[in-house]
């Protein structure tokens, strides 16, 4: 099997192509927002210990 | 011992350890069974004698409507405990849970309708399996609205629970509806008590993804639950320590 045939998915590329795609940017997509919210959780609350501490 | 254990386990400082530590372990797994399962399905599975290349959706598509199905059991299940032994991790579990299953199910219905426009020459119809498995989706909307509509979590996670526990009844409904109603939608080929009606070179691929899929969650549901655990154990003294030497 040649890689243009691979692509070409018997005539389905757009079809299979777009749902593996999809999947991926979903998928990939939830953990760097995770990732994200967990880093802005942990800054938020040492900025809050940091006023907290200012204001002492 | 069992109990103590146990006890050990659920505490939310010893979870959060224990999480972070599988996390990369349990990731590094699922991304290895991610790419066999891609290559597998993609490359050595042959085409369909009926549907050609367009089948190979199915390695996408029947996995995340499993992932769907189990993450909303698993939901439910996690806001009983949370409801009757007011288990904190199991709250944290149950509402850490409810976005990964809505992507699943998201993925579920758009991979569907990408399948069934060159299949059945419609990107949608209103039939049961289909309908059923939207509402699945907004039931994973419903509870995560109203857990973020209730300012104290506590009460928070009661309410998406009791919510939680009450979609449980539209489970049945997906998982049969094939059977119960006609519709375009091909009945199970993998699921049923007799020999699957799928070949043995894509039943493979097919599980092995299946498997990569229910690692994805295990570390997505890891990760969102230690932030979660975080966030309600702002006020005690071993989140304010965690935090000082970050």
């Amino acid at each position: 099997m040649s890689l243009s045939e691979f692509f070409h998915m018997g005539g389905y590329a757009f079809y299979v192509w777009a749902s593996y795609g999809l999947a991926l940017v979903v998928l990939i997509a939830n953990v760097l927002v995770s990732v994200w919210q967990h880093k802005k959780l942990i800054a938020y609350f040492q900025g809050k210990g940091r006023r907290a501490r200012r204001t002492l | 011992m069992f109990v103590r254990s146990l006890n050990k386990l659920a505490s939310p400082r010893y979870f959060y350890i224990l999480a972070g530590r599988l996390v990369p372990w349990i990731g590094v797994v699922c991304v290895v069974l991610v790419l066999i399962g891609l290559y597998w399905g993609l490359v050595i599975a042959p085409a369909d004698y009926q549907q050609g290349d367009s089948y190979r959706i199915i390695f996408i598509h029947v996995p995340s409507a499993w992932m769907s199905l189990f993450i909303y059991m698993v939901m439910a299940v996690c806001s009983a405990i949370g409801l009757i032994w007011h288990i904190k991790l199991a709250e944290v579990v149950a509402i850490s849970s409810a976005p990964i299953g809505a992507s699943f199910t998201f993925l579920a219905l758009a991979t569907g309708s990408l399948w069934g426009k060159p299949m059945w020459g419609t990107w949608w119809v209103w039939d049961a399996r289909l309908t059923s498995e939207l509402l699945l989706l907004f039931l994973y909307f419903g509870v995560i609205a109203l857990y973020n509509a209730i300012e104290d979590k506590r009460v928070a996670s009661r309410a998406a629970g009791i919510l939680a526990i009450v979609g449980v009844v539209n489970i049945p409904i997906i998982h049969y509806s094939v059977q119960w109603w006609n519709t375009l939608h091909q009945g199970p080929t993998v699921t049923k008590f007799d020999t699957p009606s799928i070949d043995i070179s894509m039943l493979i691929p097919l599980l092995i993804m299946a498997v990569a899929f229910k690692l994805y969650y295990v570390v997505l549901v890891l990760m969102r639950s230690r932030r979660e655990m975080l966030l309600r154990e702002r006020n005690t003294k071993w989140v304010q320590d965690l935090v000082e030497v970050q």
